[in-house]
This record gives structure tokens, C-alpha cells and sequence, in this order.
């Protein structure tokens, strides 16, 4: 396979939900691609769409929602596929790691059994060989005593040990691709910094391509190389992890980094984005963001912003009226 | 490069401090065992049912052999009739024992039988839920409405009295409960976070309902088939008294509770032992099943 060419590529993805109210559109013409062994950050608000688009790649919709648009994945389309060949590649060679370990581990059952059934649907394993890969690959993921402990049930872990073994047993068939909705979410801070450098480890060893679904900044600019974010289900800004962090070009942007924590500005109070995230049934007609948007004029509530490329290279992609150089000013004053 | 060595031994301390982990089924036996009430139940109904398996060979009586010269005999010594005998003079204590054959049998297998379908049904037409999940509890709501009394006649009528067609008769009306209860449990079962990871790793429906879900409804299963149990022994009792279950001379602890009653005026003890066997074997299922509920749930610890 050419180097350069896209592991999943997704073209104008869009999510509708049919509610009492009306359709509502969660995830709106969402587009990007992705290397083998790349990370793709995610970013945004709670109700930005962040997990509803992976949740679409994934064939995880609820029985309400809709997903439209193209995902291709090593040239197949997700979207279009039944169930029974999804369910060939779920797990298989797109693996999703989710939010909160304490409830994604079903109680019920021994590590082992939920372990090995993986290796069981995709790879033929017979349970002793399947339990030999999946005792080695705790303990690539660091869990001590893996041999005894695999026959443990869930609850027999900590939260932190709870997720590596999410970790294991999304890499037990060495997926391309992992997706990891909010990996961190629901850890302490301690444990966040070891699950995150696992990540980072694990895939430097087996090659995967990582999509990351995050509302923690510090998390995306450790590890991904592209970053999207994303508000009311559009894309706000595009780019690099690198132009993202370092030279926003959307406002969206410029109040998520300077809603971040820094340790060394004790004291000080935190820049909070103002308002609340909008009612995803009743957007403006222009810019989503517009609404709380220090920046907005009467224009960006009536017109939405085309998604259009800037910088040297046109590597970055952004969706909003306003002038560059008047949120660079803002950064240079808001940003240390 | 000094972190990561850090956390290296700082896990090889945590390997060696691990907890020994126990299986479902040791952790579970403690709990059980340490539940007085179950523990009693359990050796009762054990004792109960070896008396009614080895008893009736035991003992220098049989269950249809009439003895003209003790009819009606109170609890005596005379010829060891412990339990005394009935009109026809046969001994009480024989009678209750092969009584209880039958009944258990039949409790045990409608039981099962209606358990099994009960959890089948109930836990595929939550987990789909929709068309399906209606359309499945109609059905449910139908076989509420049917006399169980009529079909049971027809049955007998129809294929002749025969033990089987008991069960199938008992097991055909007492598995909607269980179902209902099942599907309760699945739907909230349906949208917890494990079944979701379940599906993103491809595991197909039916797998999902048999070993994801049926596990989680453990609890709930073994709570309700204690209560089945008792339910089908009495349905059985109802089904004999009107001449469609278990016939003369063999009987069944129903049939002899009908009898007793019928002289309890008279001779009280007829209905006394086999009432007394009866409550006491609903009571050991019932606390048995509590016991077990508890001792079951791998999150109490």
C-alpha cells in the first residue's frame, strides 16, 4: 500500500436523529482522512458530535439516528454495510475504546471470557491459544500478574487497570484503527498520564492509527498529528496539532486553549467560554459558535462561514468570518 | 526516561501486593454458606428429597397396598405406621414419600422447562425490542388470557394422562411470568455501556443476548424460579384434584392434601403431614433462592 495513501477516509458525514421535536442534526458534513499510524484528534464540547460521527463509523447509531455520507475504509464504505460484514471488521480491524471503564466490562464475566471471545469471533482461536495471546497482551499493556488475573471479574480492578484491559482487548487483533471516545475521561489525573503514555507506546510498537476523541487539549497535543474541532456538529477549525495549538485561527479554538488549566498561572481566573453549548434543534441560521462568540458580528448570525483553507501550505481549514489576524492579535494577548 | 523506569517499579510493588482472586463459584459458595437460613433450607430439602427417593424402599409398607385391619389409623407405633394410615389403610408416611416424587419431578421440570423458555423469550424480545418486542409480549398477553384449565383438559383429553403431558401442560402457562420479568430486566440491561463494547467488537446479536445479557439476568432468574417452583407443584395439586393429573392409587402431595382435607375433621393428620412436607419444601426453596440472589451478585463483596 502507497504510503500515503488513506486508511478511512470520511466524506461529508453527516448524523440526524428523528425526535418527537423534529430531525435534528447532530454531526454535519464532516470530512477528513487519516494515515496508517497518524493520531486524529477530536476536540470539542459535550453535544459537539465528537462521539455520535465515531459512533456512525462504527454501525453504533441508536435505532433513531442516521447517518449519512461516506467512510471509507481500506476502500469499503462503513455506512453502506450490513451488519453481518461490519461485524467482520468491528473489532477486527476498527477497535473503539469507550468512555467509562467501570461500565463498558460486562460484570458478569471473567476478563478471560470477554477477552478471548474477541479472538474467538475473528481469528478461529481455540480458547487455549486465544488465551495465551490475550494473557501476553495484558501484559503489554501493563498489568501485572496477567496469567492469574485474567480470570478475575471486572470489578476486581481498579478504574485505571479496568481500562488497559479496554486497551487489551481493543488491540487483541492488532487493529488498524483504534478509536478511543474520551479514553480518559472518567480516570484520575495520575492514571490519565499513564493510560495516555500506554497509548503513545502502543502505538509506536504495533503501528495503529489512532482517532481520539477528546475535550482535553493537553491530551491532543501530546499525542495527535491532525486535529479537528468541531462545535454543533460542524467543523470550526482543521489543521496540524501544531498550527491548532500554537497559532489558533478560530475563535472556538482560542477559547477552548485559554479555557485550559496551566499550573503556573496560580491564582489567576480561568477563561471560560461564555453561555452553554447550543440546543442542537435549534441552531442559528449562521455560525454555530456565534452565539457566544466575543468576536461575532451581525453578519456570522445570518451567514454560515464556508470551511476554507489558509496558511502557506492551505493546511489548515477554518469556518469563520472574521479576519486571521484579528484572533492571532486576541491569542497573542489571551495565550502565555 | 527516569518516569517510565519509576513506574516499572512501582507496578512490580503493586504485582506483589495483588489481591489472590477467588472464582465466581468458590466466592460465591462462601457467601451462600455463610446464610444460615439457606444453608438449613438446603440440607432440609436435600433430606426431604433422599426420604421421598430411598424412603418408599425402606419401609415395610406400600404406597397402594390397603390394610383392612388399620383404616384410618392415627400416628401410632402399631406395625410402624409413624404417620398413620388413611381410609383404605395405607400408610400415610409411604404415601407422602412417593407423593413427593411426583411432585418434586414435576416442579422441577415444568420449572426448568418454563425458566428456560421464559429467558429465552423474554430476554430476545427486550433486547430487539421495537415490532418484535411487541409483537412477542401480545403473544405474552395472549397466553394470559386462555384458560389454562380448558387447554389442560383438552390436552389430557385428547393424548391421555399421562406424566408428561402434566408438564408440558404446567410449563406451556407458568412461563410467561418469567418472561415478562426477563424482558424488564433486558431493557435496561440493553443500553448499559458493556453491551455497546460488546457490539463495537463485533459480537453478533444472538451472542450478545445468550452471553452478555442472559449472565446479568442471574440474579433476578434464580429469585424467580424459586417462586416458580412452589407455583407449579401447587398447579399440579390443582390439575390432579380435577382428575387430569396424577390418578389413583399413585399419588402426589397435592392429591393427598385434597384428600386430608376432605376428613380433616377426622382424621386432622391426613392433611397435616402432607401439608406440613409441602410448606416446608416452599419455605427451603424460598430461602434457598434468597440465599442464592445474594451470593450470585459478583459485585457484592
Amino acid at each position: 500500500m502507497a504510503a500515503n495513501e488513506k486508511l478511512i477516509e470520511v466524506d461529508d458525514l453527516s448524523v440526524k436523529f428523528a425526535t418527537p421535536d423534529g430531525e435534528v442534526t447532530a454531526v454535519n458534513g464532516l470530512s477528513f482522512g487519516l494515515e496508517r499510524g497518524q493520531t486524529f484528534g477530536i476536540v470539542g464540547e459535550s453535544g459537539s458530535g465528537k462521539s455520535q460521527s465515531m459512533l456512525a463509523l462504527m454501525g453504533l447509531l441508536a435505532i433513531n439516528g442516521r447517518a449519512s455520507g461516506r467512510a471509507l475504509f481500506n476502500g469499503e464504505d462503513l455506512l453502506s454495510m450490513p451488519a453481518n460484514l461490519l461485524n467482520r471488521i468491528r473489532g477486527n480491524r476498527i477497535a473503539m475504546i469507550f468512555q467509562d471503564p467501570m461500565t463498558s466490562l460486562n460484570p458478569y464475566l471473567t476478563v478471560e471470557r470477554q477477552m478471548t471471545e474477541v479472538l474467538e469471533l475473528h481469528k478461529g482461536l481455540t480458547r487455549r491459544s486465544a488465551l495465551t495471546l490475550a494473557i501476553s497482551t495484558l501484559e503489554q499493556v501493563r498489568i501485572p500478574d496477567a496469567a492469574r488475573r485474567i480470570r478475575m471479574y471486572p470489578h476486581e480492578f481498579s478504574g485505571g487497570m479496568r481500562q488497559r484491559i479496554m486497551i487489551a482487548m481493543a488491540l487483541l487483533c492488532q487493529p488498524d484503527l483504534l478509536i478511543a471516545d474520551e479514553p480518559t475521561t472518567a480516570l484520575d489525573v495520575t492514571v490519565q498520564a499513564q493510560t495516555m503514555a500506554l497509548l503513545r507506546d502502543l502505538q509506536r510498537d504495533f503501528g495503529t492509527a489512532i482517532i481520539l476523541i477528546t475535550h482535553d487539549l493537553g491530551v491532543v497535543a501530546g499525542l495527535c498529528d491532525q486535529v479537528m474541532v468541531l462545535y454543533g456538529g460542524r467543523i470550526m477549525e482543521q489543521g496540524s496539532a501544531e498550527s491548532i495549538f500554537y497559532r489558533p485561527t478560530h475563535p472556538y479554538t482560542l477559547g477552548l486553549l485559554g479555557a485550559v488549566p496551566k499550573l503556573d498561572h496560580e491564582g489567576e481566573r480561568l477563561l471560560a467560554i461564555p453561555g452553554v453549548p447550543p440546543n442542537m434543534a435549534h441552531l442559528p441560521a449562521g455560525c454555530p459558535f456565534s452565539e457566544r462568540c466575543t468576536f461575532a458580528t451581525e453578519r456570522c448570525a445570518t451567514e454560515r462561514p464556508a470551511l476554507t483553507p489558509f496558511g502557506p501550505q492551505g493546511d489548515v481549514l477554518r469556518a469563520c468570518h472574521r479576519e486571521v489576524i484579528e484572533i492571532a492579535r486576541e491569542a497573542e494577548r489571551v495565550l502565555p | 526516561m527516569l518516569f517510565f523506569s519509576r513506574r516499572k517499579t512501582l507496578l512490580d510493588q503493586l504485582a506483589q501486593a495483588a489481591p489472590h482472586g477467588r472464582s465466581l463459584w468458590a466466592d460465591a459458595r462462601a457467601r451462600f454458606m455463610r446464610n444460615k437460613a439457606a444453608v438449613v433450607s438446603l440440607v432440609l430439602l436435600l433430606l426431604i428429597g433422599a426420604a421421598c427417593i430411598v424412603g418408599p424402599a425402606v419401609l415395610p409398607h406400600s404406597f397402594d397396598s390397603a390394610d383392612w385391619d388399620s383404616m384410618s389409623l392415627p400416628p401410632t407405633l402399631k406395625n410402624m405406621h409413624w404417620w398413620g394410615t388413611d381410609e383404605s389403610g395405607r400408610d400415610l408416611l409411604v404415601r407422602c414419600l412417593v407423593g413427593g416424587r411426583i411432585s418434586l419431578m414435576v416442579g422441577l421440570l415444568a420449572t426448568l422447562a418454563s425458566v428456560a423458555i421464559g429467558i429465552a423469550w423474554g430476554a430476545t424480545a427486550g433486547f430487539i425490542g421495537g415490532k418484535v418486542d411487541a409483537f412477542m409480549m401480545r403473544i405474552v398477553d395472549m397466553m394470559y388470557a386462555i384458560p389454562y384449565l380448558l387447554i389442560a383438559i383438552l390436552l389430557v383429553t385428547i393424548l391421555g394422562r399421562e406424566f408428561y403431558l402434566v408438564v408440558i401442560a404446567i410449563t406451556a402457562f407458568s412461563w410467561m411470568d418469567m418472561a415478562r420479568v426477563v424482558r424488564g430486566q433486558t431493557l435496561s440491561l440493553r443500553s448499559m455501556e458493556f453491551v455497546e463494547a460488546a457490539r463495537s467488537i463485533g459480537v453478533p446479536t444472538r451472542r450478545i443476548i445468550f452471553s452478555h445479557i442472559v449472565p446479568n439476568l442471574l440474579g433476578v432468574v434464580v429469585i424467580y424460579t424459586t417462586v416458580t417452583v412452589p407455583s407449579v407443584i401447587l398447579t399440579e395439586s390443582v390439575l390432579s384434584f380435577l382428575g387430569l393429573g396424577i390418578q389413583e392409587p399413585m399419588t402426589s402431595w397435592g392429591v393427598l392434601i385434597e384428600d386430608g382435607t376432605s376428613v380433616m375433621e377426622v382424621s386432622p393428620w391426613m392433611l397435616l403431614f402432607p401439608g406440613a412436607l409441602l410448606s416446608m419444601t416452599l419455605y427451603c426453596f424460598n430461602f434457598i433462592g434468597d440465599g442464592l440472589r445474594d451470593a450470585l451478585d459478583p459485585k457484592e463483596r
